[in-house]
Formats: structure tokens, C-alpha cells, sequence
């Protein structure tokens, strides 16, 4: 990076660390910094999305769809998630590749499931065998939005469930006796008041999530920890230019560390949104000001 | 072989007693059922160890968050802040590399072990997050309470062990009975976090993903597990329920706090 760099063997101390820390691998783990935060910006609003679903299916007056939608927030509450992870990310890539072996490959014979082994045609592999490397990595991606997405839903729906029930009763009743229809009370008077009861449960929501982004290593993807376990390890003068003995400690101390920093400020702008959607609510922490 | 016979060999693997090599080829249900039902052993093991030392820990650094002594309050309020904030997953990497670190040192050699380190670490963690919780109760005691504690000549000792222990535990338990259930599911983090299973012997996750690579057929192993999962969730909130009735039985039938499991999804 640096134009001193350019012999490692004689730096000594600071200007060593410069330069360590900006060799091209070390790049890749601040670049994966970025992949952990474009995860968090989509799994939200799609795990809100899948809350949203997951709570109205909660209220529906059809049984079996009320059924589908407790069923969902009861399941992902008695399981770790951990286990989800693992498990829907083999599950969903069995699924999609299923579902194109049979769209592909319909006069295919052969049983899919020989053995230990999942065989589908070719056509049907995902990511197409002869795809670039790039395809194969936004896939991996994919799939960890999709699985932090359905296990998050669940939480979302959850705390969107208790914020629909948290509006005021009146206010439904007001809204009959105006002639409005069931759908358009919902979303005229249900959803525009519930965000506010929301909001505390979605920001502890949010900082899980955070907390959960390290898992992404376990999902394949080259995320902070798996940079941080190949870059902390013990380095010999014959393959790098920057020897080192077993430092994974203090790259996971770092890794401490950034995430306390982000889930410390999160919470805070959390606080100051919260707040400000307080203003003008007849409620104890609008009127008491700081607390909250 | 008959399933019997398979509960015999691999009933306890997860501790060292039985067949030695796990199945390979032809994994039964049966199998998958046995060694992911021994592997809940440890899971077993994790939780209870650590919620049972947790609790202790956790209502020190409660009463010293809460403390007016800034010498007790600031370094009780930084650690559960610090074990609050950072992800479960990274304290164990972080610990399972210093403890090695301290162990090429020659200190604590024993703590690179899962079944020390990472019960040190979910011990520290669940503390943290109950100490908030007995945090929040204790600011949460009723005022008159204390008051009429007071007037009757309590004071010390005698008023934290008879009325300000018991009330906090009573208002703290719902959420406690929560963290609970988290950390019972935080066990099942421990052997992919750095910590190696010794001889294959790990905890229900690690048998269940152990299975699902061998046969590449989540479908069976993980669903398995989920069911073992929900079986303990429900044992935990069976228990913790016995609890809470005790702590409210002084409390006429229609002031008793409902256990409001549905509502606090998170922790």
C-alpha cells in the first residue's frame, strides 16, 4: 500500500504495522466488513417482510393460514437457531435444485435420493457448474439472506403481533363504526398506528441480528470471522512476507470490540428514533421526557 | 441390528462409553435418533452448569449495577455491557484462543477443553443477560414494599434476604425463565465455535451436522434435533413454572403474574 513497503524484512515497529495491516488480505477482511453490512441491509426489511407475513397469517380468520403462521413463530422460538442455519442452507439448495430437475429434466429416471447421495441432472445444479466463481459466491450469499430471513421473520412476527394487539381497541371500533371494511380498517388504522408499540421489540430485533451476522461463517460465506481465523494464524517467513505466530486472538479481540462499538451505536440511534416517535403520543415516556 | 442394541452401543458416545466408531454407511433413524438424543447430554450438561453458577454471579453483579458505590457499579455495569453487546459466537472464538494462548504459557492447561472453556464462557454470558434482568427488577420493587420493610425494623442482611431478594427473583422470573431457554440454545453453539469435540464426542448439533454431511440429507438429522430442542424448551418451562407458582403463592390468585412465555420472544 505504502511506498515503504516495499521490502517488509526491514521495518521495525509502527511502520511494520502499517504495512501488515494494509497487505492484500487484509483488504479482503475490511472488504468483508461490507459483506456483513450489505447482509444486515437486506435481511432486514426482508425478515420484516416474512414478520409481516407471518403475523397477519397470526390474524387470519381462515384456521389453517392461522394455523401456518403460529406454527411458523412457535417452531423458530423452541429450536435453536443455529440449527436452522445449518439446516436450511443444505435444505433450500436441495429444494431449488429439485424443483429445477423437475422443470429441466422431466423424462430424467433415475431416483434423486440414491443412497447417501442427491443426484439431479446437469441442467438443474445451482449454480450452474460452468458459472463463474462470482455466481457461485452471490449464491452462498443468497441463500444466508433467505435463511437469517426466515429464522428473523419469525422474531419479527412475533413483536408485529403483539404490536397489532397493543393498538388501542377503540381505535378498530372507531374505525367499524366509520363503515370502514375489515382490510381497510388494517391497513389505514392498524398498520399505520402499530409501528410505534413495534419499535422497541424491532431494535432489540435489529441488535440480535447484528449479533447474529458472525453465524455467516458457519454458512460458508467469507465473512470477518473467517478472515480473521485465516489471517490470525501462525504465519512462517516461507510463505509470508510477514511472519507472525498465532495472533487469532487478538484479531477475535478485535472482532469483540467492532461489534460492541456497532451494537452500542445502534442502540443509541434506536434510542434518539424511538423518542422521536414518541413525540406527541399520550404515553408515560412522551411526557417523561429522557427515559426510555 | 436391532434398535436396542443400537441404543446400547451409542446411548452414552457422547461421553466416552460404548462403540467407539460412529455409523458410516447405512445410518438407520434409529441411529440418528440415539446419538443426537446422547449428544443432549452435554447440551444438558452446559445449561444446567451454567445456570445453576450463572444465578449466583448474576445476582451480584445485579446488586452491584445497582449499587450507589461507583467502585462496584461501573465495573459491574462494563461487564454486562461488554458480554451483552458482542455476539455469544465471537466470545467463544476469543476465549478458545486466549485460553490456548494461556496453555502454550503453561497456565490453566485445562481450559482449551469445550467441557471447561466454553462452560467458563456461557457462564459469564448467561450472568451478563440475567443481570440485566434482576436489574431491571430491582428497580422495578414496589416502593411501599421497602418502606413498610423499614417501619418493621428490617435493615441489612435480614431486609436484602427476606424482602428484596425474594421480590426481585418474583418480578424478574418470567424473563429469567427466557434467558434460560436462550441459553439452553446457546449450548448448542459451543463445538462450532472453536472448541473441538474430543474422540467425536459433541454435543447434539454436532452429531446431528456430522449426520447430514454423511448422508446430505438434512431432512431427517435436523428435524430430530428440533424435536429434542422443543422436548427441553418444555421441561425448562415446565420447571421454571413450578418455580414461579412458588414465588407467588403469597399473592391472592388474581394479582399473580402470568408467565407471558408468547411475548418475549427475545432476550
Amino acid at each position: 500500500m505504502f511506498e515503504y513497503c516495499a521490502d517488509p524484512a526491514t521495518l521495525e515497529g509502527f511502520q511494520w504495522l502499517t504495512c501488515y495491516l494494509t497487505t492484500g488480505k487484509h483488504m479482503n477482511l475490511y472488504w468483508s466488513i461490507l459483506t456483513v453490512l450489505a447482509l444486515l441491509l437486506i435481511t432486514a426489511p426482508t425478515a420484516l417482510a416474512f414478520g409481516f407475513a407471518g403475523a397477519t397469517a397470526a390474524r387470519s380468520q381462515l384456521l389453517p393460514v392461522r394455523w401456518l403462521g403460529k406454527g411458523y413463530v412457535a417452531i423458530v422460538r423452541g429450536v435453536p437457531d443455529i440449527a436452522f442455519f445449518l439446516f436450511f442452507v443444505v435444505a433450500l439448495d436441495q429444494g431449488f435444485e429439485w424443483l429445477r430437475h423437475q422443470a429441466f429434466c422431466p423424462d430424467w429416471t433415475a431416483a434423486i435420493r440414491q443412497g447417501n447421495d442427491f443426484v439431479v441432472c446437469k441442467e438443474a445444479k445451482l449454480p450452474l457448474s460452468s458459472s463463474p466463481q462470482w455466481i457461485h459466491e452471490v449464491y452462498g450469499f443468497f441463500l444466508a439472506v433467505v435463511t437469517f430471513a426466515i429464522v428473523y421473520g419469525a422474531f419479527a412476527a412475533n413483536v408485529l403481533l403483539g404490536a397489532m394487539r397493543a393498538v388501542p381497541h377503540a381505535q378498530m371500533e372507531t374505525a367499524e363504526a366509520y363503515g370502514m371494511s375489515r382490510r381497510q380498517s388494517f391497513w389505514r388504522i392498524l398498520v399505520p398506528q402499530m409501528w410505534l408499540y413495534a419499535l422497541p421489540g424491532l431494535s432489540n430485533l435489529w441488535v440480535l441480528l447484528i449479533k447474529a451476522t458472525p453465524l455467516l461463517f458457519l454458512l460458508g460465506v467469507e465473512d470477518l470471522v473467517y478472515w480473521a481465523r485465516e489471517l490470525g494464524g501462525t504465519k512462517t517467513a516461507r510463505f509470508s512476507a510477514y511472519p507472525h505466530g498465532d495472533w487469532r486472538m487478538w484479531y477475535f479481540f478485535g472482532l469483540l470490540v467492532f461489534y460492541l462499538a456497532f451494537t452500542h451505536l445502534s442502540e443509541k440511534v434506536l434510542a434518539r428514533i424511538n423518542q422521536r416517535l414518541l413525540r406527541g403520543q399520550a404515553t408515560v415516556g412522551a411526557t417523561a421526557g429522557g427515559a426510555s | 441390528m436391532s434398535c436396542w442394541q443400537t441404543i446400547q452401543d451409542y446411548g452414552l458416545r457422547s461421553i466416552g462409553y460404548g462403540e467407539r466408531l460412529l455409523p458410516k454407511t447405512d445410518i438407520t433413524l434409529c441411529e440418528q435418533a440415539t446419538l443426537i438424543g446422547s449428544g443432549m447430554l452435554w447440551n444438558i450438561y452446559f445449561g444446567i452448569l451454567s445456570l445453576f453458577f450463572g444465578f449466583f454471579l448474576a445476582c451480584t453483579l445485579a446488586l452491584g449495577k445497582n449499587s450507589a458505590n461507583a467502585w462496584l457499579r461501573r465495573p459491574s455495569a462494563w461487564f454486562i455491557f461488554l458480554f451483552r453487546g458482542s455476539p455469544l459466537f465471537i466470545q467463544f472464538f476469543f476465549a478458545y484462543f486466549a485460553f490456548l494462548a494461556l496453555k502454550k504459557m503453561g497456565i490453566v492447561t485445562w481450559l482449551t477443553s469445550a467441557q471447561a472453556g466454553a462452560l467458563l464462557v456461557l457462564i459469564l454470558n448467561t450472568a451478563a443477560y440475567s443481570a440485566e434482568i434482576f436489574y431491571g427488577a430491582l428497580q422495578a420493587l414496589p416502593k411501599g414494599e421497602m418502606e413498610a420493610a423499614d417501619a418493621y425494623g428490617f435493615g441489612g442482611w435480614k431486609k436484602f434476604k427476606r424482602i428484596v431478594w425474594p421480590t426481585m427473583l418474583r418480578l424478574a422470573w418470567p424473563g429469567y425463565t427466557n434467558e434460560a431457554i436462550f441459553l439452553m440454545h446457546a449450548t448448542a453453539l459451543v463445538f462450532f465455535s472453536g472448541f473441538p469435540a474430543w474422540q467425536q464426542r459433541g454435543d447434539a448439533l454436532y452429531y446431528a451436522n456430522y449426520f447430514a454431511d454423511k448422508t446430505f440429507n438434512p431432512f431427517v438429522p435436523y428435524p430430530i434435533l428440533a424435536g429434542y430442542f422443543v422436548l427441553l424448551t418444555l421441561v425448562v418451562i415446565g420447571l421454571f413454572g413450578l418455580v414461579n407458582r412458588r414465588l407467588n403463592r403469597h399473592l391472592p390468585n388474581t394479582e399473580r403474574q402470568p408467565m407471558k412465555f408468547k411475548l418475549n420472544l427475545i432476550r
